[in-house]
């Protein structure tokens, strides 16, 4: 009993020392549970379909922030490892009948050993060659894709997957609580030793590799986890679509993660996440107008730019948290003096 | 069969010459990644359809003013959105990825999505050893040989031509020696458009017109740049013709060829770069830090 009042008082404190001082936090944490009270209010199956699929593809612009953001490896082709993810999980269902459960987290490795083909040759790449060269491979698995329509079903997609689990609404909770879990551990790593790295390796690669730490296995790394985790948003959209197709590979798909990824913000997994729950529920719900629905989207994309190139989220985290000078903590822009170490903030 | 090749590899190869060279142009002297070059090669090919088909307009005016009214939308695209985020690599490619979709978006709003069509300018084709070689063929090679002379003497005997090689050499000091960095970029962008426009003026007859057809000239464009070494334009020409060439032999030689062009061709540039990672004749850039 008393372990219990230990925890409880335990989780209290943290609640107020470090989540509620700070707005960001706070609006991660209202986040957290808006996606796992939201069945409670509604349940019309459009919005939770909608919600199911922003998951999916949060994890996959996270995942793009892990490798092109952390490290600075653009990469153009990240549909790649959404699309083999995607592709090895609908064949390990439809023709060995693994439930999902056994097949997504299989695709996923399939993933990784597609991020390990490609991350090899791209290590000696860097900037836009590499950005130009990752463009291509999936292209180029797209070609093998139609040129062997018995295998993959060429132009119309392997179809007929077992469904994800039995309902719509226990597809929203698996979808969103992998999700949040996968994101979370996304965010891990990258404020982990490993992140440091990562960082490091985008800053100045040379001065990494003179203080003597091999980047080569830190970028393959990268590659890897970042296809893992592609990986896994690949097998959940073919399990949730129960249709794994052409369009997992294409190059807009490519393009539109880059574009979420940027919009929310660069080297910080929590915006791609933010604007993928942003800007695909947008562009559902402008469907009233759909012919002018993509050029909204492509104008927005350029204003945003414009007006704040680092992206959306670390734009306004700048708005209502501000560093301490002395101890680099971060603070509410409200107070006058750091909350840790009272030094006057500007 | 032989003849098929070299005239297919001829024709798109000197348009793959055409547009890398664009790229690769801009590429060298500001620094942009410009996706958006082969959307401008899009809106060329539809104001083209749109003077002849539509207003009555003759082929040869309507080209002229395809390529003038395309140039000046690239140097006002480049003007109110690429040059502020100049200075961020990402931003760019973001914001040229954006101006694309946006100009797709808006040619499918004016023309629809519906595949169209423009006649040739010179009817007819003679026959070579059995193979038909259409006069509009022959024209668009002519044509595209003419223009690269053009941009070659510009390029080496004009003061412009000049301070675009030595931007491409080395900014900061170009910047030293008096050369004014931002006209200089602006002059590149509206030649590396207006070469955009004419590759889809000429080429216009031969394809057909849809607001998606700039994603695949685009990849192909992206890795005969990569195989040439960026910003090198002798290897965009040598690298347009051997990627030309690839996907005319693929397509003519191996079954179901059509689909695999482009992954042959995107493999060879991977092998190149696993080789040479700066490209056939790429320099090495010192790392900027």
């Amino acid at each position: 009993m008393s372990l219990i009042g230990y925890y409880t008082r335990k989780t209290y404190t943290i609640c107020k020392e470090e989540v509620l001082v700070l707005p960001g936090r706070v609006a991660v944490g209202v986040f957290f549970l808006t996606v796992l009270l939201l069945p409670l209010f509604s349940q019309s199956p459009y919005l939770l379909r909608v919600m199911v699929l922003s998951s999916i593809f949060a994890i996959f612009a996270a995942s793009w922030d892990l490798l092109s953001g952390f490290t600075g490896q653009m990469n153009f082709g990240h549909a790649l490892f959404f699309g083999v993810g995607a592709y090895s999980t609908a064949l390990l269902n439809i023709h060995a009948h693994l439930p999902p459960w056994a097949s997504i987290p299989l695709g996923a490795l399939a993933a990784v050993i597609t991020g390990l083909v490609v991350g090899i040759p791209c290590l000696r790449l860097r900037g836009t060659y590499l950005a130009l060269t990752t463009l291509a491979f999936p292209i180029i698995v797209l070609g093998i894709v139609f040129a062997i329509p018995d295998v993959t079903g060429g132009e119309l997609g392997l179809s007929g997957l077992s469904r994800l689990t039995g309902t719509r609404l226990w597809d929203y909770y698996l979808t969103v609580i992998v999700m949040l879990a996968v994101c979370s551990i996304m965010w891990k790593i990258a404020n982990s030793n490993t992140g440091i790295i990562f960082h490091a390796i985008r800053e100045d690669e040379v001065a990494v590799r003179a203080s003597g730490i091999n980047t080569t296995r830190y970028k393959l790394m990268a590659f890897c986890l970042s296809g893992f985790f592609a990986g896994i948003s690949g097998g959940l959209y073919a399990h949730f679509m129960r249709i794994a197709g052409p369009s997992t590979l294409e190059v807009s798909m490519s393009f539109t993660v880059v574009i979420w990824a940027v919009f929310g913000g660069i080297v910080t997994i929590y915006g791609p996440v933010g604007a993928v729950f942003i800007l695909f529920p947008l562009l559902e719900f402008l469907r009233f107008w759909p012919e002018y629905r993509t050029l909204a989207f492509a104008i927005v994309i350029l204003l945003i730019l414009l007006y704040m190139p680092e992206g959306l989220f670390p734009y306004l985290r700048d708005k209502i948290e501000t560093e301490c000078p002395r101890c680099k903590i971060r603070n509410v822009a409200t107070r006058k003096t750091c909350r840790i170490c009272t030094a006057p903030l500007e | 069969m032989l003849l098929d090749i070299i005239v297919s590899g001829l024709i798109s190869g000197s348009m793959f010459a055409l547009l890398a060279i664009g790229f690769s142009l801009i590429f060298g002297v500001a620094r942009i990644v410009n996706i958006a070059h082969t959307a401008f090669y899009m809106i060329a090919a539809y104001c083209i359809f749109f003077f002849t088909q539509r207003m009555g307009v003759g082929p040869i005016p309507a080209m002229f003013m395809a390529i003038i009214i395309v140039t000046f939308l690239g140097l006002i695209a480049y003007r109110f959105f690429i040059e502020p985020i100049r200075e961020h690599e990402a931003a760019v490619l973001i914001g040229t990825i954006a101006l694309a979709i946006a100009m797709q978006e808006v040619m499918l709003l004016f023309f629809t999505g519906d595949f169209l069509s423009v006649p040739s300018l010179l009817e007819g084709f003679f026959s070579l050893m059995g193979v038909k070689i259409f006069f509009q063929q022959l024209l668009t090679f002519g044509a595209v040989l003419t223009i690269l002379i053009a941009l070659w003497l510009m390029l080496m005997k004009t003061r412009l031509g000049l301070a675009v090689r030595c931007m491409a050499e080395d900014r900061e000091v170009a910047n030293l020696m008096g050369i004014n960095e931002r006209r200089v970029a602006m002059a590149t962008m509206g030649i590396s458009v207006g070469l955009a426009a004419f590759t889809g003026a000429v080429v216009v007859p031969l394809t057909i017109l849809n607001p998606f057809m700039w994603m695949e000239p685009l990849i192909i464009m992206m890795a005969v740049v990569v195989l040439g070494g960026l910003g090198s334009l002798k290897g965009s020409f040598i690298g347009a013709y051997i990627l030309g060439f690839t996907e005319a032999l693929v397509v003519f030689l191996i079954p179901k060829g059509a689909f695999l062009k482009g992954s042959v061709a995107l493999s060879i540039m991977i092998l190149v770069l696993i080789i040479r990672p700066e490209g056939l004749f790429g320099i090495a850039f010192e790392e900027e830090r």
